[in-house]
C-alpha cells in the first residue's frame, strides 16, 4: 500500500533541496502507518536529482510531465496534484511549506475538501492517526493536532526535517505520467532572480541577521562577508527595525511579520532581541548573539554570546571561519 | 470597484502567551486584541483601489466572536464602507471550515476583488485565502508584495526563495497581501467617529470542527540560558571552538 504521497519541487529542471526534507518526513509517517512513500514531481521532462530519492526513503518516483510544468503555475499544479492524490487514495499528502507549498497546499486541500496542517515542525503516527505539531502565536506556543482527513494534508516547515538517509532496497521505480494541459488563469510571466548565489533566509542552513546595532545600511557588508566565508551556505537576514527603516528588503526580515527560520546556526548581530524577533528564530538549532549590551534579551535565549563591539568581533569571526574553510 | 476584505481579530504581537486551563487554548485574560497586521495591508490596498477608481465599495468581512465588532470598526475607521460579522464564539482550527463560511457569505457578491492578509499571526494557518478562491472558483495570487491593476486584469509580484515571481491574472480575483505592499494608514479621529455610524451587520454562523482536532497547546521547548563566551574580539576563537566541538555545527 502506498501510504504517503510526497509532493516535491523543482526549479529549472533540478530537484530543490527542500524535497529531501519532505521525503524524510514522508518516510517517517509511512513507517508509522506501515506503507510505501511515493514522490511526485511536476516538470517538463525528467527532473535532475530524482534518482537520489530512494536514498531518503522513496519507494516510487512519479514524474508528471506537461509543457506547462516548467515553472510553478498555481492552477495547473493544483489540478494535477489534486487529481493524482484523489486517484491514489493516499493516507497522507505532504508538501514543503515553502513559498510554492504555501500557495499550492491550500488549493489542493480545498479541492479535496480536507484539512491542511501548515508549517508543521514535527509529525507522528499515534494509534493509527497522523498527528502534527505546529508553532502558533509566532512560535510562542506549539499546537499539537490530530488530522482526520482522508488524506491528511501537511506542509512541513523548511529546514526542520533534517534529511536522513534511509535507503530502500533497489532503485525507486520511476513512472512518467502525462498530464493533460489545462490553461490556468493565473500565469507566472517571469521569475526575477535575486542576486546570484543568494540563499533565502527561510531555507539557509546558516543565517546571519543584523539589527540596528549595525548603525548604517552599508555596514551590512560585514555580515555579507561573513556569509561568504561560510562558502555559500549562509544567508543574511535582518530585524524588523532595519527593514522598516528601509535598510534591507522585507524578504530578508526574520520575525513575527517576516520569516520564521530554523537554521542549524543563527548568528544575531546587533539585535537586542524583541519578542517579535525571537519568535522568528527561536527554533534555530544553535543561536549565537553578538551585542554590546550585556543585558540585551537576545542573550537570554542564545547558546553562545559575545559582549562587545560588533565592528571588531564580526571581522575577526570572518577571519576565523575563512581559516576553517581554508 | 467592489472589494471585500476578510479580516481577523488576533492577539497583539506583544502578547505573552499563557495557556488556558483546558490545555488547548490561549488564556485570553488581559490579552489585547488587534486587527491582524497582514489584514491591514489588505484593507489599505482596498481603500487605495477604490479611491483610484473614484467609485465603489469596500466591505469588511470578519469571522469571530461578538468582540470582533471592535476589530471591524477599526477597519471602518480606516475608511471601509460597511462590515459583516459572521459571529461564532469558536473558530475551528481547520482553516477549510473558516473558508467554507466565508465563501458562503462572499458567493454571488459580484466582487471585483476579494482580499485577505497572507496569514493570521495567531494560528499561522496561512491557507484561508486560497481555499476561499478554490471554493468560489476564482483565480488567486497569494503573498502579493506589489500590485498593478488595469481594466479587467492585474499584475502582481510575490516573493519566492531567491527571487520574485511576476504573475498575471484576470479580475475578479482573490489576493492575499504581504508586508511591503503598502503602508497602512492610521485612522484619523474623523474616521473613528464616522466608523461608529457605518453599517455593521451581524450574522450568527455555526461551524463544524472539520478535520483538525486540537490535542494540546504547549509552551515552546525551553532553551537553556546560554553562556557568554567572553567580551570583544578575543572571545572569537573560543566561540569558534565551541561551535565546532560542542555544538558541532561547523
Amino acid at each position: 500500500m502506498t501510504a504517503v504521497l510526497a509532493v516535491l519541487e523543482q526549479r529549472d529542471g533540478a530537484l530543490r533541496k527542500v524535497s529531501h526534507e519532505v521525503v524524510t518526513g514522508a518516510r517517517r509517517l509511512a513507517d508509522g502507518l506501515g506503507g510505501a512513500v511515493e514522490a511526485l514531481i511536476l516538470g517538463t521532462g525528467p527532473v535532475r536529482g530524482t534518482d537520489q530519492l530512494a536514498k531518503y526513503g522513496a519507494d516510487k518516483v512519479v514524474t508528471a510531465t506537461g509543457a506547462a510544468f516548467g515553472s510553478y503555475a498555481p492552477e495547473g499544479f493544483a489540478r494535477a496534484v489534486a487529481e493524482h492524490a484523489k486517484a491514489g487514495e493516499y493516507l497522507v499528502v505532504l508538501f514543503a511549506a515553502s513559498a510554492t507549498g504555501k500557495d499550492l497546499a491550500p488549493r489542493v486541500a480545498a479541492r479535496l475538501r480536507v484539512a491542511l496542517a501548515m508549517d508543521v515542525t514535527d509529525v507522528a503516527v499515534e494509534g493509527g492517526a497522523v498527528t502534527a505539531t505546529r508553532p502558533v502565536y509566532a512560535g510562542k506556543a506549539l499546537l499539537r493536532v490530530k488530522l482526520g482527513g482522508a488524506p491528511a494534508i501537511l506542509a512541513l516547515r523548511p529546514s526542520v526535517f533534517t534529511p536522513v538517509e534511509r535507503p530502500r532496497p533497489g532503485a525507486a521505480a520511476t513512472v512518467a505520467l502525462d498530464v493533460p494541459e489545462g490553461g490556468g488563469r493565473v500565469v507566472v510571466k517571469q521569475v526575477k532572480a535575486a542576486a546570484a548565489g543568494a540563499v533565502d533566509v527561510a531555507e539557509a542552513p546558516i543565517v546571519i541577521s543584523g539589527g540596528r546595532g549595525l548603525k548604517e545600511p552599508v555596514n551590512f557588508k560585514l555580515l555579507e562577508e561573513l556569509a561568504r566565508a561560510f562558502g555559500g551556505s549562509a544567508a543574511v537576514g535582518a530585524s524588523r527595525a532595519v527593514v522598516d527603516a528601509g535598510w534591507r528588503p522585507h524578504a530578508d526580515q526574520v520575525g513575527q511579520t517576516g520569516k520564521t527560520v530554523s537554521p542549524t546556526l543563527y548568528i544575531a548581530v546587533g539585535i537586542s532581541g524583541a519578542i517579535q524577533h525571537l519568535a522568528g528564530m527561536r527554533t534555530s538549532k544553535v543561536i549565537v548573539a553578538i551585542n554590546k549590551d550585556k543585558d540585551a534579551p537576545i542573550f537570554k535565549i542564545c547558546d553562545y554570546g559575545i559582549v562587545g563591539d560588533l565592528f571588531e568581533i564580526v571581522p575577526k569571526l570572518t577571519d576565523e571561519i575563512k581559516k576553517l574553510h581554508g | 470597484m467592489k472589494i471585500a476584505v476578510c479580516i481577523k481579530r488576533v492577539p497583539d504581537s506583544e502578547t505573552r502567551v499563557k495557556i488556558a486551563p483546558d490545555g488547548k487554548s490561549l488564556d485570553e485574560a488581559g490579552v489585547k486584541f488587534v486587527l491582524n497586521p497582514y489584514d491591514e495591508f489588505a484593507v489599505e490596498e482596498a481603500l487605495r483601489r477604490k479611491e483610484q477608481a473614484g467609485a465603489g465599495e469596500v466591505v469588511i468581512v470578519c469571522l469571530g466572536p461578538a468582540a470582533a465588532q471592535e476589530t471591524i470598526r477599526s477597519a471602518l475607521a480606516m475608511g471601509a464602507d460597511r462590515g459583516v460579522l459572521l459571529q461564532t464564539d469558536k473558530i475551528p482550527a481547520d482553516g477549510l471550515e473558516v473558508a467554507k463560511a466565508l465563501a458562503a457569505e462572499l458567493n454571488d457578491g459580484e466582487w471585483d476583488l476579494i482580499l485577505f492578509g497572507k496569514m493570521a499571526i495567531d494560528d499561522y494557518n496561512h491557507q484561508v485565502g486560497p481555499m476561499v478562491a478554490e471554493l468560489l472558483g476564482l483565480p488567486c495570487v497569494t503573498a502579493v508584495a506589489r500590485l498593478d491593476l488595469a481594466a479587467g486584469t492585474g499584475t502582481a509580484e510575490r516573493e519566492i526563495e531567491g527571487g520574485i515571481e511576476v504573475v498575471e491574472f484576470p479580475l475578479p480575483a482573490v489576493l492575499t497581501t504581504e508586508k511591503g505592499l503598502n503602508e497602512p494608514r492610521y485612522p484619523a479621529l474623523k474616521g473613528i467617529m464616522a466608523a461608529k455610524k457605518k453599517p455593521l451587520a451581524t450574522k450568527p454562523v455555526a461551524l463544524s470542527t472539520g478535520g483538525i482536532e486540537v490535542l494540546a497547546l504547549l509552551p515552546p521547548a525551553e532553551r537553556k540560558e546560554g553562556r557568554i563566551v567572553g567580551e570583544g574580539p578575543d572571545a572569537v576563537p573560543e566561540l569558534v571552538r565551541l561551535l565546532r566541538e560542542d555544538a558541532k555545527v561547523l
